[in-house]
Protein backbone atom coordinates (compact mmCIF):
# COMPACT_ATOMS: atom_id res chain seq x y z
CA UNK A 1 0.00 0.00 0.00
CA UNK A 2 1.41 3.34 -0.31
CA UNK A 3 1.63 6.12 1.89
CA UNK A 4 1.65 9.82 1.38
CA UNK A 5 3.67 11.76 3.69
CA UNK A 6 1.70 14.71 4.88
CA UNK A 7 4.18 17.31 6.57
CA UNK A 8 1.75 19.95 6.60
CA UNK A 9 -0.46 18.86 9.36
CA UNK A 10 1.86 18.60 12.52
CA UNK A 11 3.83 21.36 10.69
CA UNK A 12 1.61 23.76 12.13
CA UNK A 13 2.02 22.98 15.43
CA UNK A 14 6.22 23.67 15.18
CA UNK A 15 5.84 26.48 18.08
CA UNK A 16 4.87 23.70 20.46
CA UNK A 17 7.53 21.18 19.26
CA UNK A 18 10.38 24.34 19.39
CA UNK A 19 8.56 25.03 23.52
CA UNK A 20 8.76 21.20 23.63
CA UNK A 21 12.73 20.95 22.52
CA UNK A 22 13.34 24.02 24.47
CA UNK A 23 11.56 22.00 27.58
CA UNK A 24 13.83 19.24 26.90
CA UNK A 25 17.21 20.87 26.90
CA UNK A 26 16.44 22.64 30.13
CA UNK A 27 14.98 19.42 31.81
CA UNK A 28 18.99 17.53 30.42
CA UNK A 29 21.48 20.32 31.13
CA UNK A 30 19.16 20.35 34.78
CA UNK A 31 19.63 16.68 35.01
CA UNK A 32 23.14 17.01 33.84
CA UNK A 33 24.26 19.43 36.17
CA UNK A 34 22.78 17.82 39.57
CA UNK A 35 23.27 14.49 38.32
CA UNK A 36 27.13 15.57 37.79
CA UNK A 37 27.21 16.51 40.91
CA UNK A 38 25.56 13.75 42.64
CA UNK A 39 28.06 11.39 40.30
CA UNK A 40 31.34 12.91 41.57
CA UNK A 41 30.02 12.54 45.29
CA UNK A 42 29.55 9.04 45.12
CA UNK A 43 32.43 8.51 43.03
CA UNK A 44 34.42 9.96 45.75
CA UNK A 45 32.29 8.04 48.52
CA UNK A 46 33.11 5.13 46.58
CA UNK A 47 37.22 5.66 46.24
CA UNK A 48 37.52 6.89 50.00
CA UNK A 49 38.44 5.39 53.00
CA UNK A 50 34.97 5.17 55.00
CA UNK A 51 33.90 1.23 53.98
CA UNK A 52 30.39 2.18 54.52
CA UNK A 53 30.09 5.01 52.54
CA UNK A 54 31.86 3.19 49.32
CA UNK A 55 29.21 0.49 50.11
CA UNK A 56 26.44 2.87 50.18
CA UNK A 57 27.59 4.68 47.00
CA UNK A 58 28.06 1.07 45.49
CA UNK A 59 24.98 -0.15 46.17
CA UNK A 60 23.05 2.80 44.77
CA UNK A 61 24.99 2.62 41.72
CA UNK A 62 24.07 -1.20 41.09
CA UNK A 63 20.43 -0.66 42.14
CA UNK A 64 20.52 2.45 39.61
CA UNK A 65 22.24 0.73 36.73
CA UNK A 66 20.15 -2.24 37.14
CA UNK A 67 16.73 -0.95 36.69
CA UNK A 68 14.92 0.50 34.46
CA UNK A 69 14.37 4.27 34.09
CA UNK A 70 10.95 3.67 33.48
CA UNK A 71 10.41 2.12 36.54
CA UNK A 72 12.59 4.48 38.51
CA UNK A 73 10.45 7.59 36.98
CA UNK A 74 7.28 5.52 38.28
CA UNK A 75 8.75 5.48 41.51
CA UNK A 76 9.50 9.26 41.83
CA UNK A 77 5.85 9.92 40.59
CA UNK A 78 3.46 7.40 41.95
CA UNK A 79 5.64 5.66 44.27
CA UNK A 80 6.06 8.79 46.80
CA UNK A 81 3.21 10.17 46.34
CA UNK A 82 1.66 7.58 47.71
CA UNK A 83 3.42 7.87 50.71
CA UNK A 84 2.51 12.02 51.02
CA UNK A 85 5.09 13.23 49.16
CA UNK A 86 3.66 14.67 46.26
CA UNK A 87 6.41 16.21 43.30
CA UNK A 88 4.29 17.69 40.12
CA UNK A 89 5.63 15.98 36.99
CA UNK A 90 8.45 18.45 36.21
CA UNK A 91 10.04 18.18 39.11
CA UNK A 92 9.40 14.64 39.38
CA UNK A 93 10.79 14.11 36.60
CA UNK A 94 13.96 15.94 37.23
CA UNK A 95 14.40 13.82 40.24
CA UNK A 96 14.62 11.35 38.69
CA UNK A 97 16.74 11.81 35.64
CA UNK A 98 19.15 13.22 38.29
CA UNK A 99 19.21 10.29 40.53
CA UNK A 100 20.02 8.50 37.32
CA UNK A 101 22.07 9.60 35.65
CA UNK A 102 24.23 10.39 38.96
CA UNK A 103 24.70 6.67 38.72
CA UNK A 104 26.14 6.02 35.79
CA UNK A 105 28.48 9.29 36.20
CA UNK A 106 29.53 7.87 39.27
CA UNK A 107 30.45 4.84 37.40
CA UNK A 108 32.59 6.79 34.88
CA UNK A 109 34.26 9.43 37.54
CA UNK A 110 35.64 5.93 39.27
CA UNK A 111 37.05 4.90 36.32
CA UNK A 112 38.48 8.16 35.83
CA UNK A 113 40.18 8.62 39.28
CA UNK A 114 41.13 4.89 39.33
CA UNK A 115 43.11 5.84 35.95
CA UNK A 116 44.94 8.89 37.80
CA UNK A 117 48.57 7.17 38.57
CA UNK A 118 49.11 6.10 42.43
CA UNK A 119 52.48 8.20 42.35
CA UNK A 120 50.61 11.67 41.38
CA UNK A 121 48.94 10.73 45.10
CA UNK A 122 52.17 10.03 47.25
CA UNK A 123 53.40 13.18 45.58
CA UNK A 124 50.82 15.03 46.72
CA UNK A 125 50.61 13.66 50.17
CA UNK A 126 53.99 14.20 50.26
CA UNK A 127 53.28 18.42 49.91
CA UNK A 128 51.41 17.60 52.70
CA UNK A 129 48.29 18.54 50.86
CA UNK A 130 45.03 17.51 53.01
CA UNK A 131 42.61 14.70 51.86
CA UNK A 132 40.26 17.15 50.31
CA UNK A 133 42.90 19.87 48.27
CA UNK A 134 44.34 16.53 47.32
CA UNK A 135 41.05 15.61 45.50
CA UNK A 136 40.33 19.28 44.28
CA UNK A 137 44.00 20.04 42.79
CA UNK A 138 45.76 16.15 42.01
CA UNK A 139 42.72 13.58 41.62
CA UNK A 140 39.53 15.10 40.19
CA UNK A 141 40.64 17.45 37.29
CA UNK A 142 42.87 15.28 35.27
CA UNK A 143 40.26 11.94 36.03
CA UNK A 144 37.21 14.18 34.77
CA UNK A 145 39.48 15.04 31.48
CA UNK A 146 39.95 11.90 31.20
CA UNK A 147 36.55 10.61 30.82
CA UNK A 148 34.91 13.59 29.67
CA UNK A 149 34.20 11.75 26.51
CA UNK A 150 32.24 9.25 28.05
CA UNK A 151 30.43 11.61 29.80
CA UNK A 152 29.42 13.23 26.87
CA UNK A 153 27.86 10.45 25.69
CA UNK A 154 26.42 9.60 28.66
CA UNK A 155 24.79 12.78 29.09
CA UNK A 156 23.68 13.20 25.05
CA UNK A 157 21.46 9.75 26.24
CA UNK A 158 20.20 11.06 29.18
CA UNK A 159 19.00 14.03 26.73
CA UNK A 160 17.29 10.89 24.34
CA UNK A 161 15.94 9.49 27.49
CA UNK A 162 14.37 12.59 28.85
CA UNK A 163 12.00 11.47 26.58
CA UNK A 164 10.58 8.55 28.95
CA UNK A 165 9.17 11.46 30.90
CA UNK A 166 6.60 12.13 28.54
CA UNK A 167 5.39 8.88 30.19
CA UNK A 168 4.34 10.93 33.69
CA UNK A 169 2.85 13.25 31.46
CA UNK A 170 5.91 15.94 32.02
CA UNK A 171 5.60 18.38 28.74
CA UNK A 172 8.63 18.07 26.84
CA UNK A 173 9.23 17.30 23.34
CA UNK A 174 8.13 13.72 22.80
CA UNK A 175 5.01 14.62 25.28
CA UNK A 176 4.32 17.26 22.73
CA UNK A 177 4.79 15.10 20.01
CA UNK A 178 2.43 11.96 21.94
CA UNK A 179 -0.44 15.73 21.57
CA UNK A 180 0.66 16.86 18.20
CA UNK A 181 -0.04 13.58 16.82
CA UNK A 182 -3.80 12.74 18.60
CA UNK A 183 -4.90 16.30 16.88
CA UNK A 184 -3.75 15.68 13.76
CA UNK A 185 -4.02 12.08 13.26
CA UNK A 186 -0.04 12.21 10.96
CA UNK A 187 1.73 10.28 13.51
CA UNK A 188 4.59 8.78 11.37
CA UNK A 189 5.03 12.52 10.00
CA UNK A 190 5.16 14.24 13.74
CA UNK A 191 7.33 11.43 14.87
CA UNK A 192 9.64 12.24 12.00
CA UNK A 193 9.77 15.89 13.10
CA UNK A 194 10.43 15.46 16.69
CA UNK A 195 12.81 12.21 15.62
CA UNK A 196 14.79 15.49 13.58
CA UNK A 197 14.55 17.69 16.78
CA UNK A 198 16.14 15.57 18.77
CA UNK A 199 18.92 14.73 16.28
CA UNK A 200 19.56 18.19 16.29
CA UNK A 201 19.46 18.57 19.93
CA UNK A 202 21.86 15.90 19.78
CA UNK A 203 24.00 17.68 18.07
CA UNK A 204 23.92 20.68 19.96
CA UNK A 205 24.88 18.68 23.08
CA UNK A 206 27.76 17.54 21.69
CA UNK A 207 29.43 21.17 20.49
CA UNK A 208 28.19 22.51 24.00
CA UNK A 209 29.94 19.36 25.70
CA UNK A 210 33.19 19.71 23.24
CA UNK A 211 33.20 23.76 24.09
CA UNK A 212 33.22 23.36 27.53
CA UNK A 213 35.77 20.60 27.62
CA UNK A 214 38.02 22.69 25.63
CA UNK A 215 37.63 26.10 28.32
CA UNK A 216 37.72 23.61 31.31
CA UNK A 217 40.96 21.58 30.03
CA UNK A 218 42.86 23.85 28.92
CA UNK A 219 46.09 21.64 28.14
CA UNK A 220 44.00 19.51 26.42
CA UNK A 221 45.52 16.48 25.88
CA UNK A 222 44.77 13.43 23.74
CA UNK A 223 42.80 10.46 24.09
CA UNK A 224 45.24 7.81 25.11
CA UNK A 225 48.44 9.55 26.04
CA UNK A 226 49.54 8.64 29.58
CA UNK A 227 48.76 11.50 32.61
CA UNK B 1 2.98 -9.72 49.27
CA UNK B 2 1.01 -7.68 51.42
CA UNK B 3 -1.66 -6.26 49.80
CA UNK B 4 -1.59 -8.05 46.38
CA UNK B 5 -3.14 -11.32 45.49
CA UNK B 6 -1.60 -14.15 43.71
CA UNK B 7 -3.02 -13.43 40.63
CA UNK B 8 -1.83 -10.26 40.44
CA UNK B 9 1.31 -11.38 41.12
CA UNK B 10 0.77 -14.12 38.76
CA UNK B 11 0.58 -11.14 36.33
CA UNK B 12 3.27 -9.41 37.23
CA UNK B 13 5.60 -12.73 36.38
CA UNK B 14 3.64 -13.19 32.97
CA UNK B 15 4.77 -9.52 32.44
CA UNK B 16 8.04 -10.73 33.58
CA UNK B 17 8.27 -13.73 31.14
CA UNK B 18 6.62 -11.36 27.98
CA UNK B 19 10.23 -9.35 28.88
CA UNK B 20 12.60 -11.92 28.84
CA UNK B 21 10.82 -13.43 25.44
CA UNK B 22 11.28 -9.53 23.81
CA UNK B 23 14.76 -9.09 24.80
CA UNK B 24 15.88 -12.35 23.53
CA UNK B 25 14.19 -10.96 20.17
CA UNK B 26 15.08 -7.98 20.46
CA UNK B 27 18.72 -8.94 21.00
CA UNK B 28 18.04 -12.11 18.14
CA UNK B 29 16.99 -9.28 15.56
CA UNK B 30 19.05 -6.43 16.48
CA UNK B 31 22.14 -9.16 16.71
CA UNK B 32 21.62 -10.34 13.51
CA UNK B 33 21.23 -7.16 11.76
CA UNK B 34 24.05 -5.50 13.75
CA UNK B 35 26.37 -8.10 12.86
CA UNK B 36 25.50 -7.27 9.36
CA UNK B 37 26.05 -3.59 10.08
CA UNK B 38 29.66 -4.21 11.41
CA UNK B 39 31.13 -6.24 9.06
CA UNK B 40 29.46 -3.07 6.51
CA UNK B 41 31.41 -0.49 8.13
CA UNK B 42 34.58 -2.49 8.36
CA UNK B 43 34.42 -4.40 4.92
CA UNK B 44 31.99 -2.88 2.18
CA UNK B 45 33.25 -0.09 -0.09
CA UNK B 46 33.20 3.76 0.81
CA UNK B 47 29.73 4.69 -0.06
CA UNK B 48 27.74 1.86 1.53
CA UNK B 49 30.02 1.94 4.89
CA UNK B 50 29.26 5.92 4.94
CA UNK B 51 25.66 4.73 4.68
CA UNK B 52 25.88 2.21 7.54
CA UNK B 53 27.58 5.02 9.41
CA UNK B 54 25.23 7.18 8.87
CA UNK B 55 21.95 4.81 9.75
CA UNK B 56 24.24 3.82 12.88
CA UNK B 57 24.19 7.50 13.41
CA UNK B 58 20.38 8.51 12.76
CA UNK B 59 19.23 5.47 15.28
CA UNK B 60 21.84 6.37 18.06
CA UNK B 61 20.06 10.26 17.49
CA UNK B 62 16.81 9.37 18.28
CA UNK B 63 15.22 8.26 21.34
CA UNK B 64 14.40 4.71 21.65
CA UNK B 65 10.43 5.97 22.61
CA UNK B 66 10.25 8.11 19.28
CA UNK B 67 11.53 4.51 17.33
CA UNK B 68 8.88 2.81 19.00
CA UNK B 69 6.21 5.00 17.87
CA UNK B 70 7.44 5.23 14.12
CA UNK B 71 7.02 1.46 13.91
CA UNK B 72 4.44 0.91 15.91
CA UNK B 73 2.22 3.42 13.79
CA UNK B 74 4.56 3.81 10.82
CA UNK B 75 4.49 -0.16 9.81
CA UNK B 76 0.49 0.01 9.34
CA UNK B 77 0.50 3.18 7.36
CA UNK B 78 2.80 1.38 5.09
CA UNK B 79 -0.14 -1.63 5.41
CA UNK B 80 1.45 -4.06 7.09
CA UNK B 81 -0.28 -5.65 10.15
CA UNK B 82 1.39 -5.00 13.27
CA UNK B 83 1.06 -6.48 16.42
CA UNK B 84 2.00 -4.80 19.55
CA UNK B 85 4.81 -7.37 20.36
CA UNK B 86 6.33 -7.32 16.59
CA UNK B 87 6.35 -3.60 16.44
CA UNK B 88 7.93 -3.53 20.30
CA UNK B 89 10.40 -6.37 18.73
CA UNK B 90 11.25 -4.62 15.33
CA UNK B 91 11.40 -1.22 17.22
CA UNK B 92 14.15 -2.71 19.64
CA UNK B 93 15.78 -4.62 16.85
CA UNK B 94 16.25 -1.58 15.20
CA UNK B 95 17.91 0.15 18.00
CA UNK B 96 19.85 -2.45 19.47
CA UNK B 97 21.19 -3.16 15.70
CA UNK B 98 22.76 0.55 15.73
CA UNK B 99 24.49 0.01 18.97
CA UNK B 100 25.95 -3.70 18.71
CA UNK B 101 26.75 -2.54 15.20
CA UNK B 102 28.91 0.05 16.71
CA UNK B 103 30.12 -2.29 19.47
CA UNK B 104 31.47 -5.05 17.01
CA UNK B 105 32.95 -3.24 14.73
CA UNK B 106 34.84 -1.72 17.14
CA UNK B 107 36.10 -5.40 18.22
CA UNK B 108 36.72 -6.31 14.82
CA UNK B 109 39.04 -3.10 14.07
CA UNK B 110 40.81 -4.20 17.59
CA UNK B 111 41.95 -7.62 15.88
CA UNK B 112 45.73 -6.28 14.75
CA UNK B 113 45.59 -6.19 11.34
CA UNK B 114 48.97 -8.43 11.11
CA UNK B 115 46.45 -11.26 12.03
CA UNK B 116 44.66 -10.41 8.88
CA UNK B 117 48.15 -9.83 6.54
CA UNK B 118 49.59 -13.07 7.97
CA UNK B 119 46.14 -14.83 7.19
CA UNK B 120 46.60 -13.36 3.73
CA UNK B 121 50.03 -14.67 3.17
CA UNK B 122 48.38 -18.15 4.02
CA UNK B 123 46.26 -17.52 0.63
CA UNK B 124 43.44 -18.02 2.85
CA UNK B 125 40.62 -16.40 1.07
CA UNK B 126 37.93 -13.22 2.43
CA UNK B 127 35.28 -15.58 3.85
CA UNK B 128 38.26 -17.81 5.76
CA UNK B 129 39.90 -15.08 6.96
CA UNK B 130 36.70 -13.45 8.71
CA UNK B 131 35.68 -17.18 9.77
CA UNK B 132 39.22 -18.67 11.14
CA UNK B 133 41.17 -15.83 11.78
CA UNK B 134 39.48 -12.46 12.91
CA UNK B 135 35.84 -13.48 14.49
CA UNK B 136 37.31 -15.86 17.00
CA UNK B 137 39.68 -13.15 18.18
CA UNK B 138 37.29 -10.27 17.31
CA UNK B 139 34.61 -12.39 19.25
CA UNK B 140 36.83 -12.68 22.79
CA UNK B 141 37.07 -9.04 22.62
CA UNK B 142 33.45 -8.41 22.21
CA UNK B 143 31.77 -10.15 24.28
CA UNK B 144 32.26 -7.83 27.69
CA UNK B 145 30.45 -5.19 26.30
CA UNK B 146 27.95 -7.22 24.42
CA UNK B 147 26.56 -8.77 27.76
CA UNK B 148 27.15 -5.49 29.36
CA UNK B 149 24.69 -4.36 26.54
CA UNK B 150 22.34 -6.57 27.04
CA UNK B 151 21.38 -5.00 30.37
CA UNK B 152 20.53 -2.05 27.84
CA UNK B 153 18.31 -3.99 26.46
CA UNK B 154 16.44 -5.59 29.32
CA UNK B 155 15.88 -2.19 30.74
CA UNK B 156 14.45 -0.71 27.58
CA UNK B 157 12.38 -3.60 26.70
CA UNK B 158 10.17 -1.83 29.14
CA UNK B 159 9.38 1.14 26.93
CA UNK B 160 7.18 -1.26 25.24
CA UNK B 161 4.84 -0.52 27.44
CA UNK B 162 4.30 2.71 25.61
CA UNK B 163 3.16 1.10 22.73
CA UNK B 164 1.00 -1.13 24.67
CA UNK B 165 2.42 -4.30 25.07
CA UNK B 166 1.72 -5.87 28.37
CA UNK B 167 5.35 -6.81 29.51
CA UNK B 168 6.43 -6.27 32.95
CA UNK B 169 5.82 -2.41 33.15
CA UNK B 170 3.10 -2.45 31.80
CA UNK B 171 1.73 -4.97 34.04
CA UNK B 172 2.47 -3.22 36.58
CA UNK B 173 0.27 0.26 35.90
CA UNK B 174 -1.90 -2.00 35.02
CA UNK B 175 -2.04 -4.00 38.54
CA UNK B 176 -1.31 -0.60 40.56
CA UNK B 177 -4.66 0.79 38.78
CA UNK B 178 -6.33 -1.83 40.39
CA UNK B 179 -4.30 -1.84 43.72
CA UNK B 180 -3.52 1.79 44.39
CA UNK B 181 -0.10 0.56 46.06
CA UNK B 182 2.59 2.57 43.38
CA UNK B 183 5.23 2.32 45.84
CA UNK B 184 5.11 -1.29 46.71
CA UNK B 185 4.22 -2.45 42.95
CA UNK B 186 6.79 -0.81 41.47
CA UNK B 187 9.24 -1.79 43.65
CA UNK B 188 8.47 -5.11 43.50
CA UNK B 189 9.31 -4.87 39.72
CA UNK B 190 12.54 -2.70 39.99
CA UNK B 191 13.39 -5.85 41.84
CA UNK B 192 12.35 -8.09 39.28
CA UNK B 193 14.19 -6.36 37.16
CA UNK B 194 17.32 -6.04 39.11
CA UNK B 195 17.38 -10.24 39.65
CA UNK B 196 17.62 -9.89 35.70
CA UNK B 197 20.56 -7.14 35.12
CA UNK B 198 22.34 -7.84 37.99
CA UNK B 199 23.59 -11.15 37.20
CA UNK B 200 24.40 -10.02 33.47
CA UNK B 201 26.07 -6.94 34.64
CA UNK B 202 28.04 -9.31 37.36
CA UNK B 203 28.73 -11.48 34.66
CA UNK B 204 29.97 -8.33 32.03
CA UNK B 205 32.28 -7.04 34.84
CA UNK B 206 34.12 -10.47 35.55
CA UNK B 207 34.81 -10.97 32.21
CA UNK B 208 36.14 -7.93 31.58
CA UNK B 209 38.31 -8.38 34.47
CA UNK B 210 40.05 -11.46 32.83
CA UNK B 211 40.28 -10.28 29.72
CA UNK B 212 42.26 -7.53 31.43
CA UNK B 213 44.16 -10.35 32.75
CA UNK B 214 44.63 -12.12 29.63
CA UNK B 215 46.16 -9.24 27.92
CA UNK B 216 49.03 -8.20 30.63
Amino acid sequence: MRYDLEFAAPLVYWQDMLAGAWTTLGLSLTATVLGFSLGVACAIARTGRSPAAARAAGAYVEAIRNTPLLVQIFIVYFGLASVGIKLGAFTAATVALVVNVGAYTAEIIRAGIESVPRSQREAAECLALSRWQLLRHVVLPPAIERVWPALTSQYVLLMLASSITSQISAEELTAVANRVQSDTFRSVETYLIVAAFYLALSLVLRVLFWAVGSVVFTRRRRLGIPL
Amino acid sequence: MISLTPEQFLFLLRGFGWTIVLSLLAFAGGGALGFVLALTRVYAPRPVRTLAMLYIKLIQGTPLLILLFLTYFGLPALGLVVEPISAAAIGLSTYVSAYLGEIWRGSLEAVPRTQEEAAACLALNWRQRLVHVILPQAVKIATPPTVGFMVQIVKNTSLASAIGFVEMARAAQMVNNATFRPLIVFMLVAALYFTLCYPLSAWSQRLERSFDVARR
